[in-house]
């Protein structure tokens, strides 16, 4: 019974993921790819957690927290980069 | 009790994926930017979760390990997820995306124009 459960989770986080795509592809402004990316990152987490289920094997759990961290750290650097076109900014001479 | 074990993760595990589903379709449905967030960054974050302890569930029960990773990945996502929805959307208004037609009121206008950002 488990296993039709996850092949039918696995398919409901697949069509949310090609939906995220069009809003990738067809999304008015930056913000919308950088939301709809970031919400792509959070649904392969869920999907690796399902395949590590299917797979019957503990050794994809670290690829959780990595792609948590990733997916993190990615849309803050947009975000910065959106807001005032630098990621870095240069400490002031004085 | 195997049973009812395997339909606990069951349910854990379909409800994380409906929800998931249920923020795309948000994604894909809603008309701007901060409403699409709004769906993105609340939905996505349950549904995840839910699966997340889901798996945790059957780790901790079916194969009998207690696995932290999961638990950490969990709490992680928690903390993140809205943070990051909140710098999009501070970005998205600092940048001019307009809201949408039929949305009445904006109480972040006069601030930011008095500050001038």
């Amino acid at each position: 019974m488990l296993d039709i459960v996850i092949r039918i989770a696995l398919f409901c986080l697949a069509l949310a993921m090609v939906a995220l795509i069009y809003r990738v592809i067809k999304g008015p402004s930056m913000p919308d790819r950088i939301i709809a990316l970031d919400a792509i990152g959070i649904n392969l987490v869920a999907i690796i957690a399902l395949i590590s289920i299917e797979l019957r094997t503990n050794a994809f759990l670290e690829i959780i927290l990595l792609i948590g961290i990733l997916a993190f750290i990615g849309t803050v650097a947009f975000a910065k980069y959106l807001e005032k076109e630098v990621l870095f900014e240069r400490e002031r001479d004085h | 009790m195997n049973e009812i074990i395997n339909i606990i993760i069951a349910i854990f595990i379909f409800v994380g994926a409906f929800l998931s589903l249920v923020a795309a379709f948000g994604v894909i449905r809603l008309p701007d930017v901060y409403t699409r967030n709004h769906a993105a960054s609340k939905a996505a974050t349950l549904g995840v979760m839910s699966v997340l302890f889901g798996a945790f569930l059957y780790f901790y029960l079916v194969e009998g390990h207690f696995n932290s990773r999961l638990l950490l990945g969990i709490v992680f996502i928690f903390m993140t997820s809205p943070v990051a929805g909140h710098l999009i959307s501070r970005a998205a208004y600092n940048t001019g995306v307009k809201l949408w037609d039929k949305s009445v009121h904006d109480d972040l206008k006069t601030k930011v124009k008095s500050k001038d950002i």
